[in-house]
């Protein structure tokens, strides 16, 4: 695609970025479902394409039986009508229970994985996300680091009506922000979601998980990164939310542990240095 | 009974209280509204076309997909199921008129006011609601000096939609013909008895939400207010309750009209009456107990998303019931493909793919990722424009005949349908892929990533847009003139309806019929 | 019209009458049964409701304990406000006491309201609050600042799938003053 040809081009970040995001997505990343780098992602990958897979099984059949009769039953082909078939009591019996077994089978996957979507216990991380019309701001629950999180300037001012500027020309055009969140890989997230003035929903197709944000209220989500793949997740706010909803984007930087507690403690002792200059 | 005819100018069409006038009134009404409705989607695929805000603002945009929507459920297809039940059930169940005839002027006038009131809130400071035809609060309570007139533009609407549903019963009921059973009514009629129950089941709900906004917003209560004990989500289930029978109040009647169709043009009965009747019965009752599917991202207890996801895959059992039995309808058959069946079979193939998306979409695991999606745009859309419209469209052209007593142009009318089906596919397919590759809904302007679906969805919907331009001229043409038509029309005609000549005469049926 | 429709109708006009009115009035036969639906949902009675939980009969759980985060916002300004202890390590059972400190920064004397809320959703009826400021509205003079108290225990019944809870108040402005 020529997205991927025009990222690569670009030397370092985009070309980090792309040779760690394709793999992940290979040659369906426009047409499909990202399988992701979660757990979670990867198992609501899974159930989504066994869907897909039994829904076109029945499509076959269905169809199949439909395209049959119309070519078979033509008038023009001399088909007459058979007035008489009216009932068959065998066959509307099994169009009404194989569909049932059917949809058994389809549900089973699924009380498994809800079960395990929600729970939320062993986590290593609280972040806390509150919606703002139109940015987020994170808070590492416990370690005083809280900020926020905007439309990068760049993709701001190109996305203005009549800035001239072809979009085309930014790099994660509406997909970049000026401070993105950073989380360790390989751990269990727990976020909790709020929202300042309307509802908003929080979302990365990498990790699979959606949830509201809604004012007055706190959800809770759990989301992880694979241990293996640090790089920089996209996604942006889910739920309609007012004139600039569409430019609320989420970034991702997943860092190793490691790298990620020194990330950390640095912005602990920024916010200490602010709170101390502004005492 | 002395023959008289209706009085003549503009008088008829404001005073008239018989059902073929205000059902071809309602017909009109939605025609205008559809053309409405699409010019709204025009500016949003416009928009959409290419990344980058080329003609409008972000809130202007959202006050288009708002009235898009509003628009098209409640002033297209809606009003065109009224109309065609207004038209067609008197003549299918043997009945001189509707049983209430002024009050079916009056509901037609209101849904006339309603939507004068509703397109009104344009020119309001801050503009037309934006927050989604959802409402959802707080978003909704942001909505400027529009937000009582659209409420108020609500209420209308749905008392407009209540006695249109009361008519329908109290015709049912008291005026079919003698010796028309209820198990020998038509499809069509049956669906509606049905629809008309759900609408006055879910109706008063919506008005009680909006009536729960606009206390909220002028009155200081706090029913969705957290500051003071309320919840926004609340409203959210209140919204749903009432938005799923709505979205089957759009579709029963296609499934009606469908039933109709396609045993007329396989030349042979309907397959399995008493489980057709039966399955819009329980897709009905269903409707009632899946509600919060459409609300799975907002943190629901683990045993409400198993029940919600259990009860909504259950309606597929009901429909496939409709569509293996409809398939079964034109086996060993004698088929022909006028375009009333053209239509009737696209929608067997289209409504189908939007019934499996939207299996997909009751698996909680995988909505998580398709909630708020164009995913969710594709599947809506399949089951409402290849579903509801597609079937309205075959029903005019079944009914067109019967109406204005001449045969339409049916070259054009294929040319219409092929245009038609392609387009509506190239239109929404890809939102199907754009869903799945991460773009949420209702957004103005996207990542490059999006840029070639969204082009090419915006192509479908230019193509299929236009082509409903020739749709409206083959009306008018089909109204001033062509080839006389037949009382039976059709080959294989059956049903009262093509019993009466063509153009049914202004009253019918003034002696009830005789049934066999 | 005749005598015997003129009667006909009078009925049903007032049949339609009683019914409308007989709806009207379920409105309010409705708040028993649905006093009788929250209790047996276990949702709760209304007294248990709308008053303090105890922690009467609670004994301390041997062996276990969660983490309770604690987390503020201020939706529409006017206020700061934060949580005293940010996270606490309890045993299930036994009684606990934080604070939260709140600031008027709203220029002006005014009430505010803190409303709760817990995640996970399903931990929020076993985290029981004997006591706490959001019961009622707090008043602030101009500028005052103050901490105030939350009483709780974490009920001994809490599901073993929850290890850590997370008690959230958002502040707002109280419409009593």
């Amino acid at each position: 695609m020529s997205i991927a040809k025009r990222k690569s081009k670009r030397p370092i970040v985009a070309g980090v970025l792309a040779t760690l995001a394709l793999p992940a997505r290979a040659d369906w990343s426009l047409l499909n479902m990202p399988k992701g780098v979660s757990t979670l992602s990867r198992e609501i990958y899974d159930i989504h394409m066994l869907m897909l897979w039994i829904c076109l099984a029945i499509a076959v059949v269905t169809f199949g039986a439909m395209i049959v009769a119309m070519i078979r039953f033509r008038k023009s082909r001399g088909a007459v009508a058979d007035q008489k078939l009216l009932h068959n009591a065998r066959l509307e019996a099994a169009w009404t229970i194989i569909p049932v077994l059917i949809l058994i089978g389809m549900a089973i996957p699924s009380v498994e994985k809800l079960v395990m979507i929600e729970d939320t216990s062993g986590s290593g991380l609280t972040v806390k996300v509150t919606g703002h019309q139109w940015y987020w701001q994170y808070e590492y629950l416990g370690s005083g680091v809280s900020f926020y999180s905007r439309l990068a300037r760049e993709s701001d001012v190109a996305r203005q009506r009549g800035s001239g500027i072809d979009p085309a020309t930014i790099e994660n055009y509406l997909r970049d922000v000026d401070k993105p969140l950073v989380l360790p890989t390989g751990v269990k997230i727990r976020m909790l979601l709020t929202a300042n003035d309307v509802i908003h929903a929080w979302w990365v197709p990498d990790f699979g998980m959606k949830r509201d944000a809604i004012p007055g209220f706190i959800n809770e989500m759990w989301i992880s990164v694979d241990a293996d793949k640090p790089g920089t997740y996209r996604g942006q706010c889910a739920e309609l939310c007012g004139a600039d909803h569409g430019f609320m984007p989420i970034v991702v930087v997943a860092k190793p542990k490691a790298e990620f507690d020194a990330w950390l403690s640095s912005q602990k002792q920024e916010a200490g240095a602010t709170l101390a200059a502004t005492e | 009974m002395a023959e008289h005819g209706p009085p003549k100018g503009v008088v008829r069409w404001l005073t008239t209280t018989n059902h073929k006038d205000i059902g071809t009134m309602y017909l009109v009404f939605s025609l205008l509204m559809f053309m409405i409705g699409g010019a709204f989607a025009f500016v949003i695929r416009s928009e959409l076309f290419q990344p980058g805000l080329q003609f409008v603002d972000p809130a202007f945009f959202n006050q288009m997909t708002t009235m898009h929507a509003l628009v098209m459920v409640f002033g297209a297809v809606m009003p065109a199921t009224v109309g065609l039940a207004n038209w067609m059930i008197p003549l299918q169940i043997g009945a001189a008129d509707m049983a209430l005839p002024r009050m079916n002027l009056f509901s037609f006038w209101l849904l006339a006011f309603a939507f004068l009131l509703l397109l009104s809130t344009f020119l309001m400071p801050g503009g037309a609601p934006a927050s989604g035809w959802t409402l959802y609060p707080p978003l909704v309570l942001q909505t400027g000096q529009a937000f009582p007139l659209a409420i108020f533009s609500i209420h209308l609407m749905g008392a407009s939609s209540i006695m249109g549903a009361i008519n329908v019963i109290v015709t049912i009921v008291n005026m079919r013909a003698p010796g028309m059973t209820l198990l020998k009514m038509p499809l069509f009629s049956w669906s509606w008895l049905i629809t008309a129950y759900l609408l006055i089941a879910v109706m008063p709900v919506f008005a009680g939400a909006v009536t729960m906004l606009l206390t909220d917003y002028y009155f200081h209560t706090s029913f969705f207010n957290a500051a003071g004990g309320g919840d926004p989500v609340l409203f959210q289930h209140v919204f749903w309750f009432f938005g799923h029978p709505e979205v089957y109040i759009m579709i029963l009647p296609a499934f009606g009209i469908v039933s109709e169709i396609i045993p007329t043009f396989s030349r042979k009965p309907i397959f399995g009456y008493e489980a057709m009747v039966f399955a819009i019965a329980s897709i009905a009752f269903l409707s009632f107990i899946v509600w919060a599917h459409h609300m799975f991202t907002v943190g629901m207890p683990l045993a409400g998303q198993l029940f919600f996801t259990l009860s909504t895959m259950l309606i597929a059992v009901p429909t496939g019931v409709k569509i293996f039995n409809w398939t079964m309808t034109m086996w060993r058959g004698s088929l022909s493909f006028e375009p009333p069946m053209l239509f009737a079979l696209a929608f067997l193939f289209l409504f189908t793919i939007g019934g499996f998306s939207g299996l997909m979409l009751a698996i909680v695991p995988a909505d998580l990722q398709y909630h708020d999606t164009y995913f969710v745009v594709a599947h809506f859309h399949y089951v409402l424009v290849p579903g509801s419209v597609f079937a309205l469209m075959a029903a005019v052209y079944y009914w067109l005949p019967k109406w204005t007593g001449h045969l339409y142009d049916m070259t054009l009318a294929k040319v219409h349908f092929w245009l038609s089906a392609i387009f509506v596919n190239v239109l929404f397919f890809p939102q199907h892929f754009l869903g799945l590759a991460g773009m949420p809904r209702r957004i103005p302007d996207y990542a490059s990533q999006f840029a070639d679906w969204n082009m090419v969805s915006s192509i479908g919907a230019f193509g299929f847009g236009l082509s409903q331009l020739l749709f409206v001229w083959l009306i008018v043409k089909c109204v001033r003139g062509g080839e006389r038509a037949t009382a039976g029309v059709w080959d294989w005609p059956h049903g009262l309806e093509w019993t009466v000549p063509s153009p049914a005469p202004y009253h019918t049926f003034e002696k009830s019929p005789e049934i066999h | 019209m005749n005598a015997p429709d003129r009667k006909s109708n009078r009925s049903l006009a007032a049949r339609l009458v009683l019914m409308a009115l007989g709806s009207f009035a379920f409105g309010f036969a409705l708040v028993p049964l649905y006093d009788v639906f929250c209790e047996v949902t276990g949702i709760g009675t209304r007294e248990q409701l709308s008053r303090a939980g105890t922690a009467d009969g609670q004994t301390p759980v041997v062996g276990r304990t969660v983490i309770v985060e604690f987390t503020a916002s201020v939706p529409a300004g006017g206020w700061e406000f934060e949580p005293v202890a940010v996270t606490m390590e309890v045993q299930p059972g036994r009684l606990y006491e934080t604070h939260y400190r709140a600031r008027n920064i709203s220029g002006h004397a005014t009430t505010g309201q803190a409303v709760p809320s817990i995640a996970p959703a399903r931990a929020a009826r076993y985290f029981v609050k004997t006591e706490c400021f959001c019961f009622t509205p707090q008043h602030f003079a101009r500028d005052e600042e103050r901490e105030m108290a939350v009483r709780f225990v974490v009920d001994r019944e809490l599901p073993p799938g929850i290890d850590r809870l997370t008690l959230s108040y958002a502040f707002y402005n109280s419409g009593i003053s």
